[in-house]
């Protein structure tokens, strides 16, 4: 669905990630670590088309990124669910309508999707608090409010950049098997993480694939987890 | 059929759409404010380009319609000399009507300068004879020459030598007017323009969630758009308001007053500035569609 083939990224002239090769197929589970500033975060950007690769070709499905226009990158956008560390909600708006969003400006906030949300916030822990505003929800909540706005349009594909770097451990592993339901639904997951424990705890319930950053390159992680 | 459409979708709007981009109290004030004071301000270049141009158009039909021959000549020929150019209008083509102004209307146009009870009779004043032309008007300067012939002492004024000054000067009241109203609407565009770009920039950090959730362009643009069309509707329909107020409560036309007192709309022409809060709307749409999709470009 989302493969990079031979990419590489440089910004200012400084290389920042070098022939990376990636597919992320229906139904696969990646991890993504590394240490900071390694760029997992940039491979993220890359695979939701934020960053233009300055070399090799992404794929999104079956359409070159290159040749897409804003239009384009919209549509694909519309099948890639997002989860942010720092979330990035709207402020002004409730809890039900930023996880409602990606429907609102999609234009299918038809009024029998309305059930759908419902069920999504239960689905999430968040219905008694639909009505709350992002500042007011605590970390495990917003990040479990980014989770519900990154899956509310059944996508294909799930990026998570760090989404439980805010939370603890109970939090995290809450997160984490919501992660697996969706990825036994069939959805291509790709977690973006430096918690070790939190990789050793998803391997144990699926068969996820842990790549790691190192010096631009992405390697297959082996036994010296 | 589409555009009719859409149009209509932006003006009824949709609130779940519009919640998403949160509302900017200050800029949306001073937009509306902006707009009233820029109607204001176009009502009255409207009220002076409709007077103008009516202004043009009377002087222009009346006077072209009308001439006048002043005979002057010793007192034992005047009335032999009117006779004369009386026969020469009647087999003069072009020529509707011609007739002698007696002592009460000649004393009549001398009143505002001698005051009343002039003895005319007494005064070597020259004849006056008021000429009517028909639509097809008649050749002046063989009319000239005829009454050269046939009346030495009269002489031909068909007006024009002070009527066209004061037609090209109505005109170009009328012009000054129009481009009023152009420089007036270019100001909206630029003042929208830089609200709508201000507001863009200050919700650089919604248009980015937007982004990331599959906002298309166009979307992202709506939303400002449909805002502020409509914060330029609000204001410019109060200030056209008010401008057709003060206009209406301009004194009344009258020939002691000129053309100031006759600053105003007549008739049907009051519907005009009904058109101007629909114009400024259209403008303010045209211009933060454009200043919209030309920012979100630069946005990554």
């Amino acid at each position: 669905m989302i493969e990079l083939r031979d990419v590489s990224y440089s910004y200012g002239g400084d290389a920042l990630l070098s022939d990376i090769d990636l597919a992320l197929a229906p139904g696969s589970f990646h991890f993504l670590t590394g240490p900071s500033g390694a760029g997992k975060t940039t491979l993220l950007k890359l695979c939701y088309l934020e960053l233009r690769a300055t070399r090799g070709e992404v794929h999104a499905f079956g359409r070159d990124a290159a040749a897409l226009g804003r239009d384009g990158v919209a549509q694909v956008r519309r099948r890639v669910g997002l989860v942010h560390q720092d979330c990035r909600f709207l402020d002004h708006l409730s809890v039900a309508e930023n996880v409602a969003l990606p429907l609102v400006v999609s234009g299918q906030d038809a009024p029998e999707r309305r059930a759908e949300l419902d069920e999504l916030l239960r689905w999430v822990g968040l219905h008694r608090r639909r009505d709350a505003l992002p500042p007011e929800l605590s970390g495990g909540e917003r990040q479990r409010a980014a989770l519900a706005r990154a899956v509310i349009m059944a996508p294909d594909v799930i990026l998570a950049d760090e989404p439980t770097g805010n939370l603890d451990w109970e939090m995290s592993l809450r997160l984490l098997t919501l992660l697996v339901e969706l990825n036994r639904m069939g959805k291509a997951i790709l977690v973006a993480t430096h918690d070790l424990n939190l990789i050793r705890q998803a391997k144990a319930q699926v068969a996820a694939r842990v790549l790691r950053i190192r010096d631009r390159q992405l390697q297959v992680a082996g036994a010296d987890l | 059929m589409s555009r009719l459409r859409a149009l209509l979708g932006l003006i009824k709007g949709d609130p779940r759409a519009d919640r998403v981009v949160p509302p900017s109290g200050f800029t949306a004030q001073l937009t509306v404010l902006s707009a009233a004071a820029m109607a204001f301000l176009a009502v009255f270049a409207l009220a002076l380009s409709l007077a103008s141009g009516r202004l043009a158009e009377r002087w222009g039909t009346e006077l072209a319609q009308t001439s006048t021959i002043r005979i002057s000549a010793p007192p034992g020929q005047v009335e032999r000399q009117t006779e004369a150019v009386l026969e020469v209008l009647r087999t003069t083509p072009g020529v509707a009507l011609a007739r002698p102004l007696d002592a009460a209307e000649q004393r009549a146009l001398l009143e505002p300068w001698f005051g009343p009870d002039l003895p005319v009779e007494s005064l070597p004043i020259p004849q006056l004879v008021e000429v009517i032309e028909t639509a097809s008007g008649y050749d002046s300067e063989g009319l000239r020459l005829r009454l050269r012939a046939e009346a030495p002492g009269a002489v031909l004024d068909d007006h024009t030598r002070w009527r066209r000054p004061l037609i090209a000067a109505a005109e170009r009241l009328r012009a000054l007017g129009v481009v009023s109203i152009l420089l007036i609407a270019m100001a909206v565009a630029a003042m929208v323009t830089l609200a709508a770009s201000a507001a863009l920039a200050a919700n650089a950090q919604v248009i980015g969630v937007l982004r990331l959730v599959g906002a298309r362009d166009v979307y992202i643009a709506r939303a400002f758009v449909r805002r502020f069309t409509l914060r330029a509707l609000t204001g410019a329909a109060g200030g056209t308001a008010l401008g057709m107020a003060a206009v209406a409560l301009l004194p009344d036309a009258s020939a002691a007053g000129g053309f100031l007192t006759g600053l105003g709309f007549a008739g049907w022409a009051w519907l005009v500035p009904l058109a101007i809060p629909v114009f400024a709307a259209l403008v303010a749409f045209l211009a933060t569609r454009n200043a919209a999709l030309r920012a979100l470009k630069g946005f990554t």
